[in-house]
Formats: structure tokens, sequence, C-alpha cells
């Protein structure tokens, strides 16, 4: 839509064609671009995986959301000429209040729950003056403008300030010495509540001084629900993104066909002081006594094991060839496989290369992929690698997946047993749902 | 439980919505050019070919042409002017 609303800019009658289940987001983004009436035509979803027959038969068939013949709309579209509704001036302001109307509390939950402002568990409502001491967590000005953030590229993004964070942040229930943090999450404009189809989340690093000041954990269930900063941190980042960034309504600007759980919290420590490596940070050009927190962009998928042992190669390589490519893995070890592999003779960087290295698949299975034929053979055509070379391969010809630099390890855990994850997770480069092409860790230190 | 008390609106700041005109009609599509979009979804190639060809055969008049994006979700500025130089209209598609 976005594309169509510019071309409409330089003069050029468009219509876009879109599946039906985005109506209801096609008409929001018109809206908000000041096009209210651009042209928009519908055919059933999916088109991935229709024959050429099968979409024949939509073009000659009827739009599922007009309820007209879809060439009709077509032409009409290019072709009628345009009415009083579209002359009108379609500008117009738009406000969120600071404060809203006085109510009991009973109301004020029903409200927000209703407004689609909570992630459908029990809130802190955000009085005056909880956020006044929230607010006490940062030297920063209340007023002070933060960023600005949006579910994802093409949908316009809304300002915030350090106040509305500490909204969200006391509706997530966080204590105001973790607000620094929330604050620089929040700062690098990296929504946990993308709209994407795809059903992304974030997974946020903590690294540096800060972990244990505030008290994080990074021994036992660091990745689940047994502390209070990882689990309300992680939730405060997912609030604020879906609030702050204007909505995460299923439908209208929530498109993930299957959710999430990691949207609800996801936020861990790395066990700096029981990893055998640097910490992540350090590997980033940091300072060890930098806090940092790293924002993947990922969740898509999950894959565990253990070890490692006599065959973990055999494993890995199966791991690494289970995952979905658009979406590169962070590995997340125990401190006792990190060890075991230094007992190997691994380095962290060492074994990174080793499992780009050994990340092969058949090209013919690397390109039957929804995501890499959309995002990644553009790029091919262009000449770009590594695309470009797993483009030209034949077929049956072995392609490496990755390169050293799409794969991340982080240490953590209880050291129970030898247990390690790869989850989706992208740190940087290109990819669906997400448009920072930079290197996402970001200074806490500057939101204290 | 029934006190009122004040609490913060949670969202943030929506930037004003500037209107923008719709470009003007065509009075017909006979003898142009119309560029038929495709974004680069998957399988969006099929079904814009499946539309031209659909123009060829209903529509013979039209000339319909395809152009690709040279990535998804990213403007191009050098296709926008291609079409507005080259074209009379355009049909975008399959996607936002």
């Amino acid at each position: 839509m976005g594309l169509a609303l510019s071309l409409e800019r330089q003069g050029v009658p468009t219509v876009a064609v879109s599946t039906h289940v985005f109506a209801r987001l096609a008409r929001a983004t018109a809206l908000a671009e000041g096009m209210p009436t651009a042209r928009n035509v519908f055919v059933p979803q999916p088109i991935v995986g229709r024959t050429p027959d099968q979409l024949r038969a939509y073009i000659e068939g009827v739009d599922p959301v007009l309820k007209i013949p879809f060439v009709q709309g077509v032409i009409e579209g290019l072709t009628k000429p345009l009415s009083d509704q579209d002359l009108a001036d379609s500008s117009f302001e738009r406000s969120t209040p600071r404060l809203l109307t006085p109510d009991t509390e009973e109301n004020l939950h029903a409200l927000f729950l209703e407004n689609h402002w909570t992630d459908c568990l029990p809130i802190v409502l955000p009085t005056e003056e909880r956020v006044d001491r929230m607010l006490d967590g940062t030297s920063q000005p209340r007023d002070k403008i933060v960023g600005r953030m949006r579910p994802t590229a093409f949908r316009e993004a809304w300002e915030f300030d350090v106040e509305k964070v500490a909204v969200n942040a006391v509706m997530a229930g966080a204590r105001p010495d973790y607000f620094p943090v929330i604050l620089t999450m929040a700062a690098s404009g990296m929504t946990a509540r993308s709209s994407s189809t795809t059903s992304w989340a974030t997974i946020s690093l903590i690294n540096g001084p800060i972990r244990n000041e505030i008290g994080m954990n990074d021994g036992i269930g660091a990745l689940g629900p047994y502390n209070h900063a990882n689990a309300t941190i992680g939730r405060a980042h997912s609030l604020a993104s879906q609030n702050v960034q204007g909505g995460s309504v299923p439908g209208e600007s929530y498109m993930g066909t299957l959710g999430n759980w990691l949207n609800y919290t996801a936020c861990f420590p790395e066990a700096e002081e029981r990893s055998p490596w640097d910490p992540f940070h350090v590997d980033e050009g940091f300072k060890p006594t930098d806090s940092t927190v790293s924002i993947f962009f990922g969740g898509w998928y999950t894959l565990s094991g253990f070890g490692p042992r006599e065959t973990w190669q055999d494993r890995f390589t199966r791991m690494l060839t289970a995952t979905d490519f658009y979406s590169p893995p962070l590995i997340v070890m125990d401190p006792l496989v990190a060890r075991a592999f230094v007992d190997l003779g691994y380095t962290k960087r060492s074994l990174i290369e080793w499992c780009a290295e050994h990340a092969k698949l058949p090209a013919r299975d690397y390109w039957d992929d929804q995501w890499t034929q959309t995002l990644s053979k553009p790029l091919g055509v262009a000449g770009i690698e590594p695309y470009a070379s797993r483009l030209r391969a034949e077929p049956g010809d072995l392609v490496n997946i990755f390169t050293p630099d799409d794969i991340k390890i982080v240490v953590t855990g209880g050291e129970t047993q030898g247990g390690f994850k790869m989850f989706s997770g992208r740190y940087v480069g290109r990819g669906p749902g997400t448009e920072n092409k930079g290197k996402p860790t970001f200074l806490i230190d500057e939101w204290r | 439980m029934s006190q009122k008390i004040t609490v913060h609106d949670p969202r943030g700041f929506p930037p004003k919505v500037i209107g923008k005109r719709l470009a003007s009609r065509l009075p017909s599509l006979d003898g142009k050019t119309v560029f038929l979009v495709d974004c680069l979804f998957d399988n969006s190639d099929q079904f814009m070919e499946q539309l031209r060809q659909w123009f060829g055969k209903h529509l013979p008049a039209v000339k319909a042409r395809i152009i690709k994006t040279t990535e998804s979700w990213v403007d191009d500025p050098a296709m926008r002017d291609k079409i507005s130089e080259d074209g009379d209209a355009a049909i975008l598609g399959v996607g936002l």
C-alpha cells in the first residue's frame, strides 16, 4: 500500500491488490497516510502455493471484500473519476491524552483490556504516583522524547517520551531501578510487537554490571518466570511497544498467524562470571564495564539439545539445517556446555565458524521457502553475496545457509544440565519484519 | 473499590495526518500502458503474469507490462520514476 500511495503522489493512478485478510490493515494504513480512499482490491488468501490456474480463478472471480468482480474493481479503480469524497481534505489532527478520565479501578482495568492496551494478563494501573516513582529511576526529564516506533516498516511511526515509557513500565510491574534498561529498549526503536504475519518477537540480552545491580537471574531458570527483573523488563518492552507505536490489534496492526508466547516477555542476562568466553557485548566492541542491552529479532523457532556428546556434530548440523534460514540462530547454552566446548578445543568464534561451515543444504531446499524467495532472491538477482552464489548453484548443489556473522552464542543457565537452545534471533542484517539494519546493542548508562 | 482514581494513557503520540490527493483517473485504459508491479512476495510473479495474460485476452488495447521492485518492503524511487515516465497507471501486488 505504501508504494501505491507514493505512485499516486507522483500522479500515477494506482490500484493495490491485497489478500482479503489485510483489508482492515490496508484501510488503516491508507487513512494514516492521508489517502483514505486509495483504491484497493482484494483476492482470497493465500497467494503462496497457488497454481497459475488458481490465481487466474482469483482474477476472474469475485473480490471477497468489495463483493464485485475483481477485474471490475481494478478497472474502475483506474478509470472512475474522483468523487467529492476523494477530493475532500483528509488532513486531521490526532492526540492521546496524558491522563484518562477518572474512574474506578475495576472500570479502568476493563477499559485497558477493551482498548488492547494490555497483554491480556493483569496489569498495574499507572496512577500518577506510581508513574512518578518509576521516573525516579532515571535522571532524564519526563517530557524528553525517547524515540519513535512502528509495528512494521510501511506503517507510520508514533513518537513517545520518557513518561510514556514509565507508564508502560508501571503496567508491567517493573521497579524504578529497572527503568534505565526499559528506556534503552524503547529508545532502540525496535518493536517487540511486529505486525508481521510471521509472529515475530524480540529476545533481549542484558550484559554488564547492571545485571547484578538490579538482581537479574542468569542461573537456574534464567529464561523462565523465576526472576522479577527478567520477567518485568521484557514485559515492559512488550507493553511499551504495543502502546507507544499505536497498537498491536489482531487484524489491524498485528497479523501474526500463530502468535508468539515470547511476546509476553523475553529478556535474560548473560552468565558472564561463569562463562569461559568473553561476554557478548565485549565481542561486539563494548567494554566489560559497559551495561548494554542487545535486542535479537526472531523467536519464530526454538530447537533444543544436550551436549556436546560424541555425535554433537551430527546433532548440530541437523539442528542448524532445521532452522528457518531467513532468521539465523541465537544459540543460548548453559555454562556446562560452553566449558565442554572449550575442553574440545573450541573458542566461541571457532565454534560459530564450524556451525557456518557445516550448515549446508541443497540449493533446491534453501530456495524452496517463502521468505528466501521474497527477501533473498531479489538480492541474489542483484548480484549481492552470499545470495548470488546460492542462486547460481545447481538445485542439488550444497550451499552454506549462514555466514559466521549470522550466528551468535550467549551463555546463561543454572548448570543443572548441559542444555542448549537455538532460537530464531537475527542480530543484524536484512530480513522480514524489522527495519533495524544496524548493530542492535545499546548502552544503558545513557538512560540512567 | 468504587473510589475513582486517575491514571495515565499508555499510548504514544500519533503524527498529524496530512491529506494527499489521489491522481486523476484515466478516461479509459484503451491504448494506455499499465504497469503490473510485482512486489516480490512469494508467487506474486505468477499472479502478475496471470493478470497480464488476462489483459491480453480481454482488453488487448491495454499495454500491460510487468515490472519488479528491486527489493520487497523497500521503496523503489527509480522504479516509480520509470512507471511515471513510461506508463499511465499501475496495479501493485500482491501484498501491502
